[in-house]
């Protein structure tokens, strides 16, 4: 039983922290569709300066709020450089994203060295709980808190306020917002760089849970982004939740019972949803 | 006669293409003023550029004794003028709800008042609230274009060919909305349609090959019939 509790804190924390990367990603395809393969960039970009500023002045919350910074700064610079020609071109975006995710990449070495980077939790998130016979991880539940408020804050907002409403319609009538007293180009601005500072703040905060960061992690994690968006229904927000805590929980489970198999537990969820259900978990509504 | 809208010697290209060459005309305060002119003589044009869509090269467009010319389109927009355009616009996967409620700048007593009484008038709307927008009949896109418009508190509504495509039975229902919402607020009408022009508006101008022609009163131009002939067509 504390077997059981044990894997499924782990595999809720990690699908926290996948889902805290996929979020931005779905955010900003499912309102404006467009495909960003720099997320991940985005995403080591907030893990390294981050943990640069955790290094300098010790302090986690300062690190999490640079990273916030450093995703918006850099959100703001990708979208007016390398989104804005490319609005409405899947292709011209795959191509145009995928170069900056690797002219990201080779920055992190240049700014911050090639070598990994050893990270640990602040003394605060350190050590465990006993509850009964389980322990939770203090960091573990962190992240799983995060990812929840994140979570909630985002769905109200998208629920409660037209501001989603607005970023649809701009991408199928851009013209026709505009006319209706609507400054489109900020609307959109504003929520792609929020999409990239949730890709940051995910990558700061998984720093400590992995570890180590090095550079190499903006590929991979711009894939494991958009796997989840893609089983969770290329867009949906709350199916992005749920896509993450799946592939979370699976890779957790998986890690235990057959090692062999964790590595390619992702793709394995994705190909038997994509079997199954092609258009994903969730629909994307409208 | 005091003019809400007034544009002078407006010129605008369409990238190298000198459209519009000296567009000039009033509209006058509370009345309904038609564009009239031939397929291509730059009635949608006109519109788009007091919307700002299409940028005025040379002249003023003065809405509210204010130069707006050249402002972007949502700064014009929020002066409190409506748009329809063409091709009515509607945002087809979002429902007809969500197509008002992305119009709808605030949700104050006032503009849910404005959308009871538009709905009134669209009963179709309400019906199908839920529809997606690419799902409607002409009519009814033309319909919730108007309703778009309207909903927010706009002086000015600039609405381009509102029967076009339409049954003859529909454009009765648009011609009969229309008269209703003059009552409220100025209209700038550009109408192919002739009974429907002449019976809701109050004053025309002509345009032809991008320039203002000719102007009048409705009443008068009924009986020009040579006028008619030589720049609308209609014999
Ligand atoms: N995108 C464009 N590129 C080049 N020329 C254009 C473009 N759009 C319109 N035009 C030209 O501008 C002129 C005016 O067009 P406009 O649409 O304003 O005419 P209109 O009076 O509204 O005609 P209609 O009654 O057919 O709607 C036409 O000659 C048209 O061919
Ligand atoms: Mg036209």
């Amino acid at each position: 039983m504390d077997l059981i509790a044990s894997l499924t804190v782990n595999g809720l924390a990690t699908g926290m922290l996948i889902f805290l990367l996929a979020a931005g990603l779905t955010l900003i395809f499912g309102l404006m569709s467009v495909l960003n393969f720099a997320h991940g960039g985005l995403f080591i970009w907030g893990a390294y300066t981050g943990v640069w500023i955790y290094y300098v002045t010790n302090s986690f919350l300062l690190a999490i709020i640079v990273a916030i910074i450093t995703g918006l700064v850099l959100g703001l610079i990708t979208e007016r450089l390398i989104i804005k020609p490319v609005y409405g071109n899947h292709i011209q975006q795959i191509l145009i994203t995928l170069g900056f995710m690797l002219v990201l990449q080779e920055l992190i070495k240049v700014v911050f060295g090639p070598d990994v980077k050893a990270v640990s939790p602040p003394a605060w998130l350190e050590g465990s709980f006993q509850l009964g016979d389980v322990t939770l991880i203090k960091y573990r539940l962190f992240i799983i808190v995060i990812g929840f408020l994140l979570f909630f804050t985002i769905y109200l907002i998208l629920k409660k306020t037209r501001i989603g409403l607005i970023v649809r319609a701009g991408v199928m009538n851009r013209e026709m917002v505009q006319t209706l007293g609507i400054n489109i180009r900020f609307v959109f601005m504003a929520v792609f760089m929020v999409g990239a500072a949730l890709a940051a703040l995910s990558g700061v905060l998984h720093a400590p849970y992995s570890g180590v960061i090095y550079a190499e992690m903006g590929l991979e994690f711009s894939i494991l982004a958009f796997i989840v968006v893609v089983i969770g229904g290329m867009g949906s927000f709350t199916g992005s939740l749920f896509a993450a805590i799946l592939v979370g929980l699976a890779q957790a489970f998986m890690a235990y019972y057959v090692p062999a198999l964790s590595l390619a537990v992702n793709m394995l969820i994705m190909t038997v949803v994509l079997i199954f259900r092609p258009q994903g978990l969730f629909k994307v509504k409208g | 006669m005091s003019s809400l809208l007034k544009l002078s010697q407006v010129e605008a290209y369409i990238q190298q293409f000198h459209i519009l060459h000296d567009i000039d005309f009033e509209v006058p305060k509370g009345e309904v003023t038609v564009l009239l002119g031939r397929n291509g003589a730059g009635k949608t044009t006109t519109l788009r550029t007091i919307m700002g869509l299409n940028p005025v090269s040379n002249g003023s467009v003065v809405y509210k004794d204010e130069d707006i010319s050249n402002l972007k389109p949502h700064l014009i927009a929020n002066k409190g003028i409506g748009y329809v355009p063409e091709d009515q616009g509607v945002f087809e996967d979002l429902t007809v709800g969500e197509n008002l409620r992305v119009a709808m700048k605030r949700e104050d007593q006032e503009t849910t008042e404005r959308l009871e009484w538009i709905l009134d008038l669209f009963p179709d709307l309400k019906k199908f609230w839920k529809k997606p927008g690419g799902q409607l009949s002409g009519g009814q896109k033309q319909m919730l274009a108007i309703a778009r418009a309207y909903v927010n508190e706009n002086d000015l509504l600039l609405i381009d060919e509102p029967s076009k495509g339409l049954a003859p039975i529909v454009v009765e229902k648009v011609m009969e909305t229309i008269l209703q919402m003059k009552e409220k607020t100025t209209i700038l009408l550009v109408e192919q349609n002739f009974l429907m022009a002449s019976k809701i508006g109050d004053r025309f101008y002509i345009i032809d090959d991008g320039q203002t022609v000719h102007n009048g009163l409705m009443g008068e131009l009924k009986e020009d019939k040579a006028l008619m002939k030589k720049y609308l067509g209609v014999s």
